[in-house]
């Protein structure tokens, strides 16, 4: 296992290279930098910007530039940010771990709600809640994620019950640990859902698919006709196989959560990894979109790498090495 | 009497299961009505896209009356007058006295009939000082409606020709993939990986960072459906990989090898069609993805640019949410943004419901 785990990450370098190189290439292939802006500007002197330029030789050529940037990174320097006047690092530790946040509790509600719901479904097959539970899915699923959040922050801004948008409320510095937590999940509610409404319709149709499957094979009927009592033979028996495949689900989940969160984090204007990834490209900061760029991969990919481990660990059918 | 024999081809028989599924017919018809209204947008909408009169901003639905005290007439709409009330709010006062009537193809402004025929006349509208909003009107004073049309020809396009690019890019690196092995295999699919292996949206962000600020509208269009079809072949090219790779040890595979055909020719004409019946509702069911990535990208203002017309972009105004109390007619957008991926959405599970046997029936010939 740990053979495996090491190989996974030696595998993402290259690709964490090349995916830097791409974003690179990309930011950098269209005329203009974040110094142009500074240019406009009467307050800064010619003197300040070929020192800024020197600084983050952004005079040599961009081979270099690039491998600069490499070397940089090998000593855990993720450059300057133009636009917030700071170095990188700075600013997007604490974004990178709110995107987790958001993700996470995602994440949980997403699963928290599917799986109930989807074994509901399949115990209850055809049945009006069935059919009820199906239709409202197909019309979830194709209910785009950012109509749903302007839709909850509508009614948010109706009802004033919730908070509308951002991460936390002004007086958040005052309030106790309690209070302070309280007060993220109370801001964590309106992009949650707008998130995971989507993915819960799809991961139940998935969830009742495995569990109809398992419940039509024979050791069920075997498991019948002992005499087990049936909820020792839907909770113990079936669901367990029926969880399985779902498993290698888990990291994608996680990683089309990170991705899916970006949109949302930018109209609940939750400050994470995605916003801030709109304004390093709006104003053209090169390496606040290469370690935004980076950060997100990295999330991604720890995401299918855990999924992968998970499920080894589930199903000792499958072996890696 | 002798009965004769039907026989049906592998695809007139999906047609057949096709058609036995009611919801994915009406399906194909309500597409069809939104790809054919957005192709004749120009004569069903009563304006231009970027037809303004900021005396009309955020108007109301005009009601359409066809009774004049009593009396049934021909169909009206009266005039709308811009007052504020002692908040300083908008309020369109509904004048009963001016009427215009609707009339049918009325001359109004030009356009180009399917993008080639200059044309004046309108399905509907009203007398010039007049104005007819059927859905509303936008910020501008511009009517929802015609927008809606004419973003329809933006949203509902992007989808089209977005998955026929990346269809195309991967179908062939996944037969060429799957077909040759060995190192090239090892390569295209690292290459795979990379692009699959970043958040899509951050993608997204970043190749549109390479987009020049200097392109025009029908630039950026372009620029937004090669963006698209970037990301979207990845995915598609690992799963053709897979098939082709069994695929290719067939017998048809050898022999046609052994008649001395080139790989190329063996690849496009005897290997892909095999993985036809996946793609075709893999094609579906990927659409609304293109959709939703172009109204995500110009939603946040990096794709279609006003004044021109995208479900995207004009959905936009609603980001400020307090608009959505004074005039929810902005939302049309998002209904009909939604009621496409439902549809796309349908007819991609019906196909493969009913080209699933056929599926089924390949891997057993295995």
């Amino acid at each position: 296992m740990w053979r495996y785990t090491l190989k996974r990450m030696l595998v993402a370098v290259p690709m964490l290279l090349g995916i830097s190189l791409l974003t690179f290439v990309l930011m950098r292939v269209t005329p203009g930098n974040y110094l142009d802006t500074i240019r406009m500007d009467p307050q800064f002197s010619k003197e300040t910007i070929r020192h800024y330029e020197q600084l983050y030789q952004l005079d040599k050529p961009l081979a270099q530039q690039y491998i600069r940037w490499i070397y940089n990174l090998l000593h855990f320097e993720l450059g300057y940010s133009f636009h917030y006047n700071v170095p990188v690092h700075k600013i997007i530790g604490e974004r990178v771990w709110n995107t987790f946040v958001l993700s996470l509790s995602a994440f949980l509600f997403t699963w928290c709600i599917a799986i109930p719901l989807g074994i509901g479904a399949a115990l209850n097959r055809n049945r009006p809640v069935d059919r009820a539970v199906q239709f409202f899915s197909y019309i979830a699923l194709s209910f785009p994620g950012f109509f749903l959040a302007m839709i909850f922050l509508f009614w948010a801004s109706q009802t004033g019950i919730l908070p509308l948008g951002g991460m936390h409320s002004p007086d958040y510095d005052r309030l106790g640990m309690g209070g302070k937590i309280v007060d993220l999940l109370k801001h964590l509610v309106i992009p949650t859902r707008a998130l995971s409404v989507g993915s819960i319709a799809a991961l139940q149709r998935l969830m009742r698919g495995n569990m109809l499957e398992v419940l039509g094979q024979r050791y069920i009927l075997t498991a019948r006709a002992k005499g087990l009592p049936e909820g020792r033979v839907v909770y113990h028996h079936a669901l367990r196989n029926a969880v399985n495949p779902l498993i290698t689900l888990l990291g994608y989940e996680f990683s089309s959560l990170l991705s899916g969160a970006a949109l949302i984090e930018i109209i609940c204007s939750w400050p994470g990894l995605g916003s801030l990834m709109l304004t390093a490209v709006r104003s053209k900061d090169v390496y606040l979109v290469m370690a935004s760029m980076l950060m997100g991969s990295i999330l991604f990919m720890v995401g299918n790498l855990l999924a992968d481990i998970a499920l080894a660990k589930v199903d000792p059918r499958i072996r890696y090495d | 009497m002798i009965e004769r024999a039907r026989h049906l081809s592998e695809f007139q028989i999906a047609l057949r299961n096709f058609r036995k599924n009611r919801l994915a017919v009406v399906c194909v018809y309500v597409l069809s009505v939104l790809y054919g209204g957005a192709l004749v947008a120009g004569f069903l909408s009563p304006y231009l896209f970027k037809n303004e009169d900021r005396n009309y901003s955020y108007a109301p639905p005009t009601p359409v009356k066809i009774f004049t005290e009593g009396q049934l007439t021909r169909p009206y709409v009266p005039a709308m007058e811009l007052t504020f009330n002692e908040y300083n709010a908008r309020v369109y006062k509904i004048d009963l006295v001016k009427k215009y009537p609707v009339r049918f193809l009325v001359k109004g402004d030009e356009y180009r009939l399917l993008g080639i025929f200059p044309c004046r006349y309108h399905l509907f509208g009203v007398e010039a000082p007049g104005r007819f909003y059927l859905l509303g009107a936008d910020a501008r004073g511009r009517d929802i409606f015609s927008r809606l049309l004419y973003g329809g020809q933006v949203s509902l396009s992007i989808g089209l020709i977005g998955v026929l690019i990346s269809f195309m890019i991967g179908l062939l690196i996944g037969g060429i993939s799957g077909y040759y092995g060995g190192r090239l295999d090892d390569i295209l699919m690292r290459l795979c990986e990379m692009v699959m292996m970043v958040p899509g949206f951050y993608l997204l962000l970043a190749l549109r960072a390479a987009v020049p600020d200097s392109f025009n509208s029908v630039q950026v269009y372009f620029a937004i459906i090669i963006i698209l079809s970037f990301m979207g072949w990845a995915g598609l090219a690992r799963i053709i990989r897979g098939m082709c790779l069994s695929l290719r040890e067939r017998e048809y595979v050898l022999a046609a090898r052994g008649f001395g055909l080139s790989d190329f020719k063996i690849v496009v004409s005897h290997i892909l069609p095999h993985t036809l019946s996946y793609s075709i509702f893999a094609v579906m069911l990927s659409i609304p993805g293109y959709i939703l990535g172009e109204s995500g990208l110009s939603l946040i203002g990096l794709g279609i640019q006003d004044p021109y017309a995208s479900w995207g972009n004009m959905l936009s105004d609603a980001m400020s949410i307090v608009r959505i109390k004074f005039a929810p007619w902005i939302l049309w957008p998002a209904f009909f943004i939604f009621l496409t991926v439902v549809c796309f959405n349908v007819i991609g599970d019906a196909l493969r419901d009913c080209l699933d046997p056929m599926l089924k029936a390949e891997g057993e010939a295995q």
